[in-house]
């Protein structure tokens, strides 16, 4: 079995510490940056974003609102105001552009939590795990939006919202939310692997509907180079859209990561010491343009 | 039955186990949340929303508890309910014996809010219904033991329209007058300042949810001399003219100024109530 306390010490003696977590510290980078911008205000009064993820005002001008939390608004009866209707679709084009699940990778701050999660797993060795079914967030998805249609109580999942209660926890008060972060972190760490992002989170399961034609792509560029380590599955918080792109050619299937299911993290890119993958578009690499390297390459491995 | 199609039939069995499953579990769930979402719907008494709030069930239903109502709140009084607050999280109110409304005449607040949550259609920040002041301490309220208090009527942003005085005779010295605050309903937008001015160690005056706050009377009840009013007659038997002995000079008017002695009037410089005196250097508002 592979031992996944060493996992990605290939890609660092190869591309160097840096170049093996270059989009992780992006990310982090990114995720921390968000939540700066927010406390700038509160914390130092340099007011450019007011508000939270579900909708904020930046530097008095650019509005930019949380379709989900919206739509869940709608289902309940409200007719929203031209500010939340633009911020709703600057959002939405934004994120259809780029991977609806750039939202769950490189914005919302849950991710830190669960990544945090994932790497004490592997380095604890926890191999344990519950079996949810993947598609356990669009039912839950569903839930909630029918939740606002029957239920007295409104928009009832952003009782319990995790990500919005995390991030609004941070910026304005954070109460007894943390017990419920502390939940999510011990299930993805004892109970399922990746569970939470990965099989329950709705706001995810609704950002990866958002992003299913998304533009921007993780793409097995070089997948002839595989050498098969298993990395990129092992980091990668939703390893099964992984496999039809690295593994596809025989079936004829191309070599971008096609699934919505993509958070576009980019970790897979870091720990590849043989640098198969990369971002790229949708349609970027035809199958044919990379056949030839392909074969020269097996060649070789033979 | 061949090999692979009973391979087709574990698997069509073991997937539409699976997603029974997992739909049981959503399922389940969605009864916790909404079990929750009933009991989390209930605010305490002195938790008042912002101005301009819709009804708390929609208003739940439009909040998506961003919290530009609070950002945009220039006296910083709005809070958003945290997880274990008795208010559905993430939503804003205030507590007016701590920070109560200042009513700023922009609203900023309300203009903040994305959703229509806090209603856009207020303009004029007096008519906004946040909550109903009440007196709800009559034992300790120092003006109905015969003093002279009247800071709730004082700082009261719709001075002597949401709360005026009433002077009642001080039974106890048999010659005083009590100055009773009292609140009126048509006026009073639940700001909240009269509450956080009272003076006494807990507020006497204290704003409620109107809800809370207001009576409602049957609907068949209907009041004689407003329907008197609007039919412009009386709508049993006509009254009776009535007539009095009285002496010379001094005439009755029912209904009206009751008792008027002719020879006086117009004699005295002030007028006959002393809060038409006292509060003489206020009659602007």
């Amino acid at each position: 079995m592979l031992d996944l306390t060493t996992l990605g010490d290939d890609a660092i003696a190869t591309k160097g510490w840096y170049k093996s977590h270059k989009h992780l510290i992006l990310r982090r980078f990114s995720q921390l940056g968000i939540l700066a911008l927010f406390l700038a205000g509160p914390w130092f009064g340099i007011w450019i974003v007011k508000g939270s993820l579900a909708s904020s005002l930046t530097l008095d001008v650019l509005p930019l609102t949380d379709p989900y939390v919206l739509l869940q608004a709608g289902l309940s009866g409200v007719v929203p105001e031209t500010a939340a209707i633009i911020g709703v679709i600057i959002v939405l084009a934004f994120y259809f552009l780029v991977g609806g699940r750039v939202y769950c990778s490189w914005v919302c701050p849950v991710n830190m939590v669960t990544d945090l999660a994932a790497w004490l797993r592997r380095k604890l060795g926890i191999r344990t795990t519950s079996q949810i079914s993947r598609s356990t967030r669009y039912w839950m998805l569903a839930l909630t939006l029918i939740l606002p249609l029957v239920a007295a109580g409104g928009i009832v999942w952003e009782l319990v919202n995790p990500v919005s209660m995390m991030f609004r926890g941070i910026v304005f008060g954070m109460g007894a939310a943390w017990l419920m972060i502390a939940g999510i972190f011990l299930f993805d760490l004892l109970v399922a692997k990746h569970g939470w992002c990965g099989h329950i989170c709705p706001v995810g399961a609704f950002y990866s509907l958002v992003g299913s034609k998304s533009l921007l792509k993780v793409n097995a560029v070089r997948r002839q180079a595989c050498n098969d380590c298993m990395a990129c599955y092992l980091v990668c918080p939703e390893p099964q859209v992984i496999k039809p792109a690295l593994m596809g050619e025989k079936q004829g299937l191309g070599p971008v990561i096609l699934s919505s299911d993509c958070t576009n993290c980019g970790r897979c890119i870091d720990i590849c010491a043989k640098e198969v993958f990369s971002y790229g578009g949708r349609h970027a690499i035809k199958i044919d343009e990379c056949k030839g390297e392909g074969e020269i390459n097996r060649g070789a491995r033979v | 039955m061949s090999e692979t199609e009973r391979k087709n039939e574990i698997n069509r069995r073991r997937f539409l186990g699976n997603m029974l499953k997992t739909a049981c579990g959503v399922g389940l769930v969605g009864l916790g949340l909404g079990a929750y979402s009933k009991r989390a719907s209930s605010m305490p008494a002195n938790y008042i929303r912002p101005p301009g709030a819709l009804p708390e069930e929609d208003f739940l239903g439009a909040c998506i508890r961003c919290g530009l109502c609070v950002r945009d709140c220039p006296y910083d009084i709005l809070l958003l309910g945290e997880v274990g607050d008795e208010v559905a999280t993430g939503t804003p109110y205030f507590i007016a014996r701590t920070g109560p409304c200042e009513m700023c005449e922009d609203i900023p607040c309300v203009a903040a809010c994305p959703t229509n949550a806090l209603d856009h259609d207020l303009k004029a920040i007096e008519d906004s219904r946040m909550g109903l002041a009440v007196v709800i301490d009559q034992e300790n309220c120092i003006a109905f033991h015969g003093l002279r208090c009247e800071v709730c009527f004082n700082v009261c942003p719709i001075r002597n329209r949401a709360i005026s005085l009433a002077m009642q005779h001080n039974a106890r010295s048999g010659k005083h007058a009590l100055f009773i605050p009292v609140v009126h309903s048509d006026a009073c937008t639940g700001c909240g300042l009269c509450e956080r001015a009272c003076i006494l160690e807990e507020a006497a005056i204290k704003i409620f949810p109107t809800h809370l706050a207001k009576g409602k009377p049957g609907k068949h009840y209907r009041l004689g001399w407003k329907e008197k009013e609007k039919a412009g007659e009386s709508l049993v038997t006509p009254d009776a003219e009535h007539r009095y002995h009285l002496p010379e000079g001094v005439r009755y008017d029912l209904q009206g100024e009751g008792l008027i002695i002719e020879d006086e009037a117009m004699e005295t410089p002030f007028s006959s109530n002393p809060l038409d005196t006292l509060n003489s250097g206020f009659l602007d508002r």
